[in-house]
């Protein structure tokens, strides 16, 4: 079990890197989108539009992983941009050759399996082909990458409902700790009432 | 805050700062004893806790490696992550979720209670409830746990009414906020509770106890606490007549030191201590310090456990407040009617969006799991804690294969389920699925155990040195002035969470250690 620590809040939505990087790392816009309008989400995000820029991996990789990513663990709702984060990860692990070897090889099993290309595979045989898979390695690296990827992140926590760090809110003690009202209280000596906040 | 030579042997060195070592610091400091603490991790403070579970997992848990072996799931889906456990001062006080209930007498006579149960190897305790109550009494008031000493409960969140509403409709009687050492009003320069979620990740209010910011820094204020942070230690040494006088450690720089001692108490936790004294073979000692019975590493117990996981119609939200925000005794009793022996807590459990994901169904993926993620939001849970048997064959040895940072061989912990830990959780399972569908969950999941939060056993205390490791007051058979001071010197492991009956052994051995010294026999 590793740790994979995700950035801020603001810079959780893949973005575009502007201006004065230096050039060994610039890398090149492999996914794009745009996120819902309305949506919690878009409402969080600095900006609708988003991009990924990858130093390793390219547009068809990148696209095949998202994909993986998203038949691994599939949210009708939840927008591209969380599962990019996976790409995202991943072409940062791909810094490693070894990594880099896995998931290329990896990557070209899954199109050699999908009879060519597995992008354009339909989804049910997408998803069969994982299932064929699962004892690869490079599956299991990218299924142990999801976990972290796509479930611990602050667009994540908005999509499924988890509200994240509380002591800047002064935890929920006036803020709906007990405030379940579809079963009755239970009674004082079983739950005493809150000391006078 | 003391600062001792490495020559001076005058002071007792005890390594490990968590439930049993820190406690024990303060203890004796009190006595007026000097004391130094080795503790390998580094010093935090609810100012630098962070409320991020993955964040706060590398700040203060026990990250290095180790190894495991055995038919226990763990083994496979975690194979370098055998237990949820701290290395950080206060150890894992700053983690733990604040339950703290006393054994129950028969606990204390497992051996007698349970009868001869084929593959383990149960044993009475050397003490009684009775020995051990007056102890009980003084570490709740210490601790400030809710329900004693005319302390209020804590007040129940969305995931305890739920475990509430359901549990008595299934006909339990006791169903409470339970006894906590949290708290629920100002107490001992502590503010109470202001429900935050992420006990688990320290608490960043200071409300759950822990030795951090109650024994250490009052064992400090004594003038005779000399606590060494990021010092790892690495053999306990003996003079010619069998005594220990010494730590060799690796203090902060990496720098090998060595610290002498007029006795040693070891409190690492039940993976670590054996750990250290089977590192600490010598020519007198060929099978590790204080081994003779050869039941160094064995016996490791890590309770029963796992988690159900229930889906509602309508939001709970179960990471609001307090963790362990309510408690289901009405199977803590021993019924052999039930099928196996011992019996276990329920205790509500709730993980944030992270770790649900991480420990839900560990390796899982699909539509089935992506559909519990998505009703997260809608999700209450609950902990099985259960008493499990020690088994000679579950212990922690040394793996000469996988050294440390340090070239030492790193710890294996091997643990084989006895059929009465299945039995125990596949009832748990049963019962906790009925209890929340008569709250009306739509779907329940079973978890399976998470890397183990509770240690035991591994240097148990035992009246006869040919079945323990240590004595009645936790006094290792073989070495007069070497000490077991933490969960590894428990004989069964019981149903109830560990740490206030670690805490009051600490108590009662500082007791012992400042009477034998009084006595010169230290």
């Amino acid at each position: 079990m590793k740790a994979t620590i995700d950035e801020a809040p603001a810079s959780a939505v893949p973005r575009i890197r502007r201006g004065s990087r230096r050039e060994f790392l610039k890398g090149t816009i492999v996914l794009a989108g745009t996120l819902s309008a309305g949506t919690l989400l878009a409402a969080l995000a600095p900006s609708r539009t988003w991009a990924l820029e990858a130093r390793v991996l390219d547009q068809k990789q990148a696209q095949a992983l998202l994909l993986m990513a998203r038949r691994l663990y599939p949210h009708k709702d939840l927008p591209d941009a969380v599962y990019a984060l996976l790409v995202k990860d991943i072409d940062e692990a791909c810094s490693d050759a070894a990594v880099r070897e896995l998931v290329f090889t990896g990557i070209e099993s899954l199109d050699r399996r999908a009879g060519g290309n597995w992008a354009a595979a339909d989804p049910q045989r997408q998803t069969a082909i994982l299932e064929g898979m699962s004892a690869d390695p490079f599956f299991q690296k990218i299924r142990g990458q999801c976990i972290t990827s796509i479930y611990d992140n602050q667009m994540a926590y908005k999509h499924f409902g988890y509200e994240g760090e509380t002591w800047s809110k002064g935890g929920y003690i006036k803020r709906g700790f007990n405030d379940l009202s579809w079963l009755p209280d239970p009674p004082a000596a079983a739950s005493p009432p809150p000391f006078d906040a | 805050m003391a600062k001792y030579g490495d020559k001076d042997d005058s002071v007792v060195v005890i390594i490990g700062s968590g439930a049993g070592g820190g406690t024990l610091a303060n203890e004796l400091c009190q006595k007026g004893i000097n004391v130094v603490v080795l503790e390998a991790g580094g010093r935090e403070s609810p100012e630098t806790f962070i409320q991020d579970e993955w964040k706060s997992f590398g700040q203060l848990a026990w990250l290095d490696k180790r190894t495991t072996s055995g038919s226990w799931r763990i083994a496979h889906d975690f194979p370098n992550l055998p237990a949820w456990i701290c290395k950080t001062v206060g150890g894992t006080t700053t983690h733990w979720a604040g339950a703290s209930l006393r054994f129950q007498e028969h606990e204390f006579k497992a051996r007698t209670s349970y009868g001869d149960v084929p593959g383990s190897n149960l044993l009475d305790w050397p003490i009684s409830l009775a020995d051990i109550e007056p102890y009980y009494a003084r570490a709740e008031a210490k601790m400030g746990v809710t329900r004693t000493n005319g302390i209020p409960g804590l007040p129940g969140n969305n995931n305890f009414k739920i475990m509430y509403s359901g549990a008595t409709k299934i006909g339990y009687k006791e169903v409470s906020t339970g006894r906590m050492a949290i708290n629920s009003v100002a107490r001992d320069g502590r503010s109470p509770c202001i429900q935050q979620g992420f006990c688990f990740q320290g608490c960043k209010s200071a409300a759950k106890w822990s030795t951090l910011y109650t024994e250490i820094p009052r064992a400090e204020a004594t003038g005779r606490l000399d606590l060494r942070p990021r010092c790892q230690a690495a053999r306990i040494e003996h003079d010619r007549r069998g005594r220990v006088n010494a730590v060799v450690y690796f203090d902060q720089d990496g720098k090998e030191r060595r610290q002498a001692a007029r006795a040693v108490c070891v409190a690492g936790n039940s993976i670590e201590t054996p750990r250290l004294l089977l590192l600490s073979e010598s020519s007198r000692f060929k099978d590790g310090l204080a081994n003779g019975s050869g039941q160094v590493g064995r016996n490791y117990m890590r309770h029963t456990t796992g988690s159900v996981y229930a889906v509602f119609d309508k939001p709970v939200h179960m990471y609001r407040g307090t963790t362990m925000a309510g408690i289901v005794q009405d199977e803590a009793g021993h019924d052999a009617g039930r099928g196996f022996a011992g019996g276990y807590e329920l205790e509500t459990i709730s993980l944030g969006l992270s770790f649900y994901a991480a420990f839900l169904d560990p390796g899982a993926w699909g539509a089935d799991f992506a559909s519990y993620m998505d009703d997260y939001a809608r999700t209450a849970g609950l902990w099985i804690v259960g008493e499990d048997l020690p088994q000679e064959t579950n212990r922690i040895t040394l793996n000469a294969e996988v050294k440390d940072t340090f070239g030492l061989p790193v710890a294996n912990v091997h643990y084989d389920d006895h059929p009465n830990d299945r039995a125990m959780r596949d009832h748990a399972y049963r019962q906790s699925s009925a209890l929340y569908e008569a709250a009306g969950a739509r779907r329940t999941f079973h978890t399976p155990p998470y890397p183990s939060t509770h240690n035991l056993g591994t240097c148990r205390m035992s009246l006869k040195a040919e079945d323990g490791v240590c004595d009645r007051h936790g006094q290792a058979h073989e070495v007069p002035n070497l000490f077991i001071s933490d969960g590894s010197q428990f004989t069964t492991s019981a149903a109830e969470n560990p740490t206030l009956t670690i805490v009051s052994l600490a108590i009662r051995q500082a007791e012992a250690i400042a009477d034998r010294m009084s006595r010169k026999e230290l």
